[in-house]
């Protein structure tokens, strides 16, 4: 069931959003771009919100919206998280989620147990809205929204309010929640550390146009996407824990046959763990160093050099199938004669290596 | 002290004068006040400014133009004539139309103010979860503006009751039919009887006082001001 979108809507103070694109109709979707590049004006049109000045929008053959048809919101069987989580303030908790599941027009994606138990609903249920943290009611926001049976679930920035570790606590259920349930994501944020740990597919929007699209892991790592070249750029790297070593509480992670160490992680051997490394926290040495503090250290090969301004340079690099991004600077590569092609030693901080927050040291 | 048939009469009819007209109000009111929450427009501000009318203007000047309306050889008074076979100047139904125009605003004011502070996130909330714009106003809406809708239904009451220029001007002075509370008390003093005047005047500042203490009281002094 992907979303087929081919919409024009002008939004406040002659934005324009143009954008045409297939979403997937699994996984989670990012949404991803500065403020006031439409991607809540985007979100809303997919909701129902707002009405396009133009377009299409096809859900899995369903038509939402063409040019003499509109489904109302109440029709279209989504899920909406919004920012401000917007609990109905003259109910309880419970009332809340009875509120969703009264309305339900199928049933619910997670038992409704289970549900409340992943997302420590059953000592809030009494409580009004009013008397909740701010983490507390995002996740009654969620849980709310999944209640309602829905066949997308849209979420926009539901974390920008929250403190840091209720964030990453909220994260953390929203990832498991991507992983236990067949439910299309679309996931507005500003915040690339979020989406990196989050989505699977990515779409770029700035200016109310697509800059680019396509699975996350490929676009983090291609030179010419504009992710790349933002000061906190970062490669994306799949791997899967392949041991614990107890003794200096650090975990193993396997990636293309490599080994990287980590600060110890409460996660199962063998379970899969997405690694975000920063470009700027790699850097290259012609053979492998043995006297260096940092410990991981994999063999990669020169893939393509792209000057960006000034002083440095971008290395994306090969490790198996996999790449990395390196930012070092033009005196550097100069020094150690990097060509395309060459065979060197990616050396990365080992506190580059967090994944998933919560997990930070 | 015990109160006489005619008394008992006048007070019945101004409670069941004040009754019908405050559920017309809250039948036509919401309606119009969600319509004008909602709209920003020349016709809205036309719309609103009639609304208000009756708070600036002379209650005579309303009673006068309504006369003339209601009047039997006028289009409204010979239609009423038609559709019911009876007069419609000097009835209960004519009261009723003046009262109805007459306490507009306070009915529509409170209920606008609260429709224009909903957040309207909320009822988006509501249309993503299934909930169909009626089903949003049953269950958003009614229970988040409750008190609002109980400020404007007291005002709408005490107003009616306290009217005295329209219905003096329409309603004429029949006991049993048009004769008000406040018309009789008029009376009253007009013919020297001062201890039943008392009793009605009093009985009406302790009822007045009453009903907006409750409304003070359930509502807090701000949330129902009526806007002029």
């Amino acid at each position: 069931m992907s979303l087929a979108l081919d919409i024009r809507c002008s939004g406040e103070g002659g934005f324009k959003l143009r954008l045409k694109s297939d979403i997937p109709g699994e996984g989670v979707t990012a949404i991803y771009g500065p403020s006031g590049s439409g991607k809540s004006t985007l979100l809303d049109c997919i909701a129902g919100l707002r009405q396009p000045d133009s377009g299409e929008i096809y859900f899995g053959g369903q038509c939402w919206f063409a040019a003499d048809r509109n489904t109302p919101p109440w029709h279209r069987r989504i899920g909406y998280v919004f920012q401000d989580a917007r609990l109905f303030p003259h109910l309880s908790v419970a009332g809340n989620l009875d509120y969703a599941r009264r309305r339900a027009r199928g049933s619910p994606p997670m038992a409704q147990a289970q549900l409340y138990q992943t997302l420590g609903l059953s000592k809030l249920l009494p409580h009004l809205p009013a008397t909740l943290s701010a983490g507390q009611k995002q996740r009654v926001a969620i849980g709310r929204a999944l209640l309602g049976a829905p066949r997308l679930l849209l979420l926009d920035e539901p974390l920008a309010n929250l403190d840091q570790q209720a964030s990453a606590e909220c994260l953390g259920l929203l990832q498991q929640i991507a992983s236990e349930l067949e439910l299309p994501m679309i996931y507005v944020s500003h915040d690339i550390e979020e989406v990196s740990q989050l989505a699977d597919h990515l779409l770029l929007l700035d200016g109310g146009e697509l800059q680019d699209e396509g699975s996350l892991l490929a676009l983090c790592s291609r030179l010419d996407s504009r992710l790349a070249h933002e000061e906190q750029a970062a490669a994306l790297l799949q791997g899967s824990i392949q041991a614990q070593d107890d003794t200096f509480s650090l975990t193993e992670i396997n990636v293309e046959g490599e080994t990287l160490y980590v600060n110890h992680l409460q996660q199962p051997v063998g379970s899969a763990r997405r690694l975000r490394i920063p470009a700027r926290d790699v850097s290259i040495c012609r053979s492998r160093p043995e006297d260096s503090s940092i410990l991981n250290i994999l063999p990669v090969t020169v893939e393509e050099i792209e000057t960006c301004r000034g002083a440095r340079l971008l290395l994306r690099l090969r490790l198996g199938e996999q790449h990395l991004l390196a930012r070092i600077t033009r005196k550097s590569a100069d020094r150690l004669a990097l060509q395309v092609g060459d065979s060197v030693f990616a050396q990365i901080k080992s506190v580059a290596l967090l994944s998933e927050a919560g997990d930070q040291p | 002290m015990p109160l006489s048939p005619a008394e008992v009469d006048v007070i019945g009819l101004t409670a069941s004068l004040a009754a019908v007209t405050t559920v017309i109000l809250l039948l036509l009111g919401t309606p119009l006040a969600w319509w004008l929450a909602n709209r920003r427009s020349n016709t809205s501000a036309v719309i609103e400014a009639l609304v208000a009318l009756p708070l600036v203007l002379p209650p005579t000047v309303l009673g006068f133009y309504l006369l003339l309306a209601l009047a039997p050889d006028s289009p409204l008074g010979q239609l009423w004539q038609q559709l019911t076979g009876t007069r419609l100047a000097f009835s209960f139904s004519a009261l009723v139309i003046g009262s109805v125009i007459y306490s507009l605003p306070f009915v529509v004011q409170p209920l606008q103010s609260a429709f224009q502070s909903l957040p309207r996130g909320l009822l988006q909330a509501g249309a993503t979860l299934g909930a169909t714009p009626w089903d949003q106003f049953r269950s958003l809406v009614l229970p988040l503006t409750r008190r609002s809708f109980i400020a404007a239904a007291s005002l709408g009451f005490a107003h009616t009751v306290g009217e005295f220029g329209v219905v003096l001007m329409i309603g004429g002075n029949i006991p049993g039919e048009t004769q008000v509370l406040s018309i009789a008390l008029y009376d009253q003093v007009e013919t020297l009887r001062f201890d039943e005047a008392h009793r009605m005047a009093g009985g009406l500042v302790v009822f007045s006082l009453a009903l907006l203490f409750f409304i003070y009281r359930n509502n807090g002094p701000v949330a129902w001001r009526v806007k002029v």
